[in-house]
């Protein structure tokens, strides 16, 4: 028998522009916002019912791996809030211009280490005892 | 299906190194993908050596440069070469682009060309298009007049009727756009693919066209229309600058047009 026709190279071959590279990050820090909720409702539960394990918890965060966790997460929620809002505008059929891409996808990741500086910013009293 | 790895029989492994016709300083490295149907073995990235001032300054012309002088077996496909016709699409350093319009300049360094990615090669450069010529049949692609002109004469178009259509009519159908589209790699046996929409937003836009709601109930479907997740890489791609992207966006803004059959 014949052997088939290969598929021509895909994902090995191309060259993904920034807003290719955006959108799966989309995907990823979706998915890494759920796993975040499941861990935000454990600390909610806790704090209700549980004093003890509570500090655990904040004792955990505030260690070197849990401040990497706890930033990664925030960074995330901000990254895919501000793509989130570009996929609003889309839809409203504004940000489509091809020499546009590039400009707004930078800014959009501006946006985010922005928002995610301020939460710092701001968070920074309460985390001194 | 999401398969990110290729088959086993579809991996490209090391070609032939063919030798430069003269040596000299400045001659351009090509890698090559060939595959030949009649040979029992996976395709292959041959490196060729071309002279850039021996031949043309487009990407094609290096091609032909080849399968004149080095490699008559090199199989592509070409007509017009000058961007109107689409037959040389093919991807270049990881960007889908016609050849006939790509200038050898534009790229410093080796360059590599494959095939348009995601689809069944019959041979070297040429893939099996099939697939997207009947999703295009599928949308029915031409004219459903409102009505007869009662003079007998032709259907005609106002020019602030036909403004819509600009940037809709200038696609060849090369299908650098759906062969760079993930959507289209994962689910292309559903999805139409950007290419398609693109024409399907043509006739939707014709204001000399009656079956508007028809044409947009047969793409209000899941896989047809929505896998648009909009990574842009057909709007990136488009060697015409055309923007299929802003035209799938338009058909699924006008979808909340659509008048729902009573009862």
């Amino acid at each position: 028998m014949a052997r088939p026709p290969p598929l021509s190279p895909h994902l090995q071959i191309y060259r993904l522009p920034l807003t290719a590279v955006l959108s799966i990050s989309h995907r990823l820090t979706g998915v890494m916002l759920v796993g975040g909720l499941i861990v935000i409702s454990l600390v909610l539960m806790v704090a209700v019912t549980w004093p003890q394990g509570f500090s655990g918890f904040q004792k955990g965060l505030q260690s070197a791996p849990g401040q990497i966790l706890l930033w990664l997460f925030i960074y995330a929620l901000f990254f895919h809030l501000c793509h989130g809002i570009r996929h609003l505008l889309w839809d409203r059929l504004w940000g489509f211009d091809a020499h546009r891409q590039v400009n707004i996808g930078v800014f959009q990741i501006g946006m985010s280490i922005l928002l995610t500086l301020i939460t710092l910013y701001l968070g920074q009293p309460e985390m001194s005892p | 299906m999401v398969q990110f790895r290729l088959p086993k029989d579809s991996k490209v492994l090391k070609g032939i190194q063919h030798p430069a016709i003269i040596q000299k300083k400045g001659l351009r490295q090509i890698d090559i993908y060939r595959y030949d149907p009649d040979q029992d073995r996976n395709p292959r990235l041959d490196r060729y050596q071309v002279d850039p001032e021996a031949i043309g300054p487009m990407v094609l012309d290096a091609l032909l440069g080849i399968k004149d002088q080095i490699d008559s077996t090199l199989t592509l496909r070409r007509s017009c070469r000058e961007g109107v016709c689409g037959s040389c699409a093919m991807n270049i350093n990881g960007h889908n682009t016609l050849a006939c319009t790509e200038p050898l300049a534009k790229h410093s360094g080796p360059i590599k060309i494959y095939p348009l990615p995601h689809l069944p090669v019959m041979k070297d450069l040429v893939t099996d298009l099939s697939q997207i010529y009947r999703q295009y049949a599928s949308i029915e692609p031409w004219l459903k007049p409102k009505a007869i002109p009662e003079d007998g004469l032709e259907q005609r178009q106002m020019l602030d009727d036909r403004r819509p259509l600009e940037g809709l009519v200038e696609c060849i159908l090369c299908a650098c756009c759906s062969t760079s589209c993930p959507s289209y790699w994962w689910n292309g046996d559903q999805y139409l693919g950007p290419l398609v929409l693109l024409q399907a937003e043509r006739w939707l836009k014709d204001t000399r066209d009656g079956a508007t709601q028809e044409r947009l109930k047969a793409l209000d479907d899941t896989f047809k229309l929505y896998r648009c997740h909009t990574i842009m890489n057909c709007t990136n791609t488009c060697p015409k600058g055309l923007n299929p992207a802003r035209a799938i966006a338009h058909i699924k803004s006008a979808m909340v047009t659509i008048k729902k059959d009573p009862g």
